[in-house]
């Protein structure tokens, strides 16, 4: 039993490996497919994302949202929901962190807490909704989750044109006192945008952990999440948990988006189409097989992969949207793990 | 009389354990054979060797004295093994001959002959007594029904040789008589039969031979008409196990559960409990008898909060529970085992330490200021998994791994442990072996000589009139009477129950 325990345990640790192995096979054979040489090609990518210290703070920066993303649809999905919102309530969290950076006046101490806890809000808010539409009126929260991103990325462009527009399509700049950027990262890695926000990402990473599995909430939550109506039959208020789980997760996707306001940029864009961060969210938690190390790592990837991809252009010829393509692979091989179970279990049964 | 299958010294291996261990199992032309062991004995995973599901590690197969190799169901299919599985493999919405044919279509000019097909299926139905209607859909039939689909499912792929799993489990008395029959016939009809069960009472009813297997091991095959329950149990169990529980007489005290007037309605509006009245006392066992669906789940489901009460009270120890929710009513001291242990009884993907504390988790010393205090659930877990032998690797395994009867002891060890007022059953021994049954029946009891309450509902009557220190009849949401165990019987009790006056007992309250 204690064996069958061992290779169930290593079996979910080794598809992940297996599959961004092999998302990176095929992508060496499409490169070889377009007349490119695959080593090249990789040894660009590589290059790109740590070939320069400035490259590398770029990839943590890119990592920041992408953790808070993913710990967002990690922790829908533990309680057993579908949160594809993330997008939608990362704008949000963005816009309302750069809204009150930019409208309050007040010591760093309070302002800055106070931009990334409006941008927390904002995202806790926008997951509400379908949270409560679910647990009400028994909508499901996929459909309602898609809508609201629409409904967010409009509304927002829709505020910042009416109240909060600079020349330049974008809102003002915050002021210092809510900023998370660091001259002191900023100046270790060349000047890249990295800012403090990565260790509030990496903060988030414990709290998820903590919150899922060390807190009655958290209890409550999984087992809500597995089981509606044992939770009923234990006590629990099954309505209340499934609310309360839509709304940390948006909770979380707000930070997402605060990241991106506070540290990143400064401002918020009016945007033309969605971020992608939120989706890629659904990505590296997949990848990260809902667990907090695993979103780090994943987030750590995808980041690298975004960050080396123009690179790969200039040094190697490929066209950058091959990385899109890996990526893409990648997912779609975790998502067909039923096929490397298969395969492992066959290579297991010969070697014995 | 010739053998039509020949397992002989079949032995299976997993990684860490020995599913099945030098058994042989000889199945006679036309004969039902019983393949008879507890819950987790290997019973399905010697079946599963001779439907193609499995490979065996050692040992060999004979069908009509040929050996083979069964690689795959197909195989198995083509040699005329079918299998009628305790889980039904069915499409909901399509009908019946669409089912039956399905993945062996008669075509006629690239198109499926649907005709032909329903005319098939309702030659075949007529000529085993099956009574299917080709036509209907399957999600508008009974499950009765559904089975008899399954039968005719393998008669229509050629089986000669039905394998049976479980079939009673899901069905009602009336459905098991006509399954019984339909069995006969199919054997009248040349067929043969292995019926794997652990209910004793349908071996006696319908078996020629018995193979019993104990904890992957073959003990033997004996004739069914030169046994008896008692013997077969023991052989199964590995000793001697008791029907009648043994118990002194109740002695009752004060009412602790008082219902009076109870009114439910269900989603359609229609009274499913209607004006019920009753009363459990201290130190009793109260069974309560009655056909499925006259309001017992609706019952229990008011009396712990977990249904909206139209109107009528209940009160636990004087102390009014009827607006409570679930939570204030547990804490008031009821226990609940359920009745449905998958849907209600567990969290299956939780650890078997998780669902110890699915009651408690939210108390000390299982948690303190909001944080989880997994050391201390861990050892309570420990002493519990000791205490009531839930056979279980470690207290860090998931639930859905356990076997039914380790389920439900988990289950009954986390409700007991809380010493309730009240303890509520629901039918808590069901799909269980005589093992595991009789194990729960004991602590029934026990609970019931440390003066506690114990409402008990069952479907099966034994059950009742064996564990029972009154029983109640429950008849479309009423108690219609209320008799003493050992001044009734079954056929007083099954008449009650269909809603007819008994002379001795007449109308309670």
């Amino acid at each position: 039993m204690i064996h069958k325990w061992l290779t169930g345990k290593a079996t979910n640790i080794l598809i992940p490996i297996i599959a961004v192995f092999l998302g990176i096979l095929v992508g060496a054979i499409i490169m070889l497919f377009i007349g490119q040489n695959p080593f090249t090609g990789y040894a660009a990518l590589i290059n790109g994302a740590f070939g320069d210290i400035y490259y590398f703070g770029e990839m943590l920066r890119m990592m920041t949202p992408l953790i808070l993303a993913g710990l967002a649809v990690a922790f829908a999905f533990r309680t057993g929901l579908f949160n594809i919102g993330v997008e939608g309530q990362l704008i949000v969290g963005w816009l309302a962190s750069v809204w009150v950076g930019v409208a309050v006046e007040a010591p760093m101490f309070i302002h800055l807490p106070l931009s990334i806890a409006a941008g927390a809000i904002a995202g806790a808010l926008w997951g509400f909704i379908p949270g409560f539409l679910k647990a009400r009126f028994y909508v499901h929260e996929v459909i309602v989750t898609i809508m609201m991103n629409y409904v967010a990325l409009y509304t927002a462009n829709h505020l910042i044109r009416t109240y909060l527009l600079v020349p330049g399509e974008r809102t003002e700049r915050i002021s210092t006192t809510a900023s998370l950027a660091s001259p002191f990262l900023q100046s270790l890695t060349d000047f890249s945008r990295l800012h403090y926000g990565f260790f509030l990402a990496i903060f988030a990473c414990v709290v998820l952990w903590f919150v899922l599995w060390k807190t009655t909430l958290g209890y409550e939550l999984r087992a809500v999440g597995y089981n509606k109506h044992a939770s009923h039959y234990a006590g629990m208020n099954v309505n209340t948990n499934i609310i309360l789980a839509m709304v940390i997760s948006g909770g979380f996707a707000g930070v997402a988006g605060a990241m991106e306001g506070l540290g990143t940029y400064g401002y918020m864009s009016i945007l033309s189409g969605f971020t992608g961060t939120g989706f890629d969210g659904i990505a590296v938690a997949l990848l990260g097989a809902n667990t907090s190390i695993g979103v780090f790592l994943a987030a750590a990837l995808f980041g690298a992969l975004k960050i080396g991809a123009p690179n790969m252009q200039s040094a190697a010829g490929i066209p950058p949207e091959l990385v899109d393509i890996v990526i893409a692979l990648i997912i779609f091989f975790v998502a067909s793990s039923y096929l490397i179970r298969l395969v492992i279990n066959r290579l297991q049964k010969e070697g014995k | 009389m010739n053998n039509v299958i020949e397992m002989n010294n079949i032995r299976k291996e997993f990684p860490g354990i020995v599913a099945n261990d030098n058994i042989t199992l000889q199945l006679r032309q036309g004969e039902i054979h019983a393949l008879l062991g507890e819950n987790g004995a290997g019973k399905s995973t010697l079946m599963n060797i001779l439907f193609g599901l499995y490979q065996p590690t050692k040992g060999e197969i004979k069908v009509r004295g040929k050996k083979v190799d069964i690689t795959d169901p197909n195989v198995a299919n083509e040699l005329g093994i079918g299998m009628v599985h305790q889980h039904f493999m069915l499409v909901d919405k399509f009908t019946v001959a669409e089912n039956i044919i399905l993945g062996s279509e008669p075509t006629k000019s690239g198109k499926i002959d649907i005709r032909k097909a329903e005319k098939d299926v309702l030659e075949l139905s007529e000529r085993y007594g099956l009574k299917v209607d080709p036509k209907a859909k399957i999600e508008d039939i009974s499950v009765g029904m559904q089975q008899r689909v399954e039968i005719v499912k393998t008669l229509y792929r050629g089986a000669e040789i039905l394998i049976f799993d479980e079939p009673t489990a899901a069905l009602t008395p009336q459905e098991i008589n006509e399954l019984i029959q339909i069995m006969k016939a199919l054997v009248k009809e040349g067929k043969s039969i292995i019926l794997i069960t652990h209910k004793l009472k349908e071996i006696m009813a319908v078996c020629d031979r018995c193979t019993v297997i104990r904890r992957g091991k073959g003990i033997g095959t004996v004739e069914v008409a030169e046994s008896n329950p008692d013997s077969l149990a023991a052989m199964m169990v590995g000793r001697e196990v008791n029907f009648t529980v043994e118990r002194e007489k109740a002695k009752p005290k004060e009412a602790v559960l008082n219902i009076n007037d109870l009114l439910v309605k269900d989603t359609r509006n229609v009274p499913v409990v209607n004006g019920l009245n009753l009363e459990v006392k201290a130190g009793e066992i109260l069974g309560i008898a009655g056909v499925d669906g006259n309001g017992q789940s609706e019952l229990i489901e008011a009396i712990t909060g977990l249904r909206k009460i139209d109107s009528g009270k209940i009160t636990l120890n004087d102390k009014d529970l009827t607006r409570l929710k679930t939570r204030k009513i547990t804490e008031s001291g009821i226990a609940h085992i359920p009745q449905d242990r998958h849907k209600h009884g567990l969290v299956l993907d939780f650890s078997v330490a998780e669902n110890i504390v699915l009651q408690t988790y939210y108390q000390k010393p299982y948690s303190k200021n909001k944080v989880m205090n997994f050391p201390a659930i861990f050892k309570k877990s420990k002493e519990l998994i000791e205490e009531y032998d839930v056979r279980t690797p470690s207290e860090h395994t998931q639930a859905r791994a356990l076997s039914g009867g380790n389920q439900q002891k988990a289950i009954i060890a986390r409700e007991i442990d809380r010493s309730p007022d009240l303890l509520i059953a629901a039918q808590p021994t069901r799909g269980l072996d005589v093992g595991a049954i009789e194990f729960i029946h004991r602590k029934l009891i026990e609970e019931r000589d440390k003066g506690r309450a114990v409402l008990l509902i069952s479907l099966e009557l034994d059950e009742v009139l064996n564990v029972s220190d009154r029983i109640a009849v429950i008849y479309e949401g009423k108690i219609v009477a209320v008799v003493d165990p050992s001044e009734t019987d079954e056929k007083e009790l099954g008449l009650l129950m269909a809603g007819g006056k008994s002379k001795k007992v007449g109308e309670a309250q």
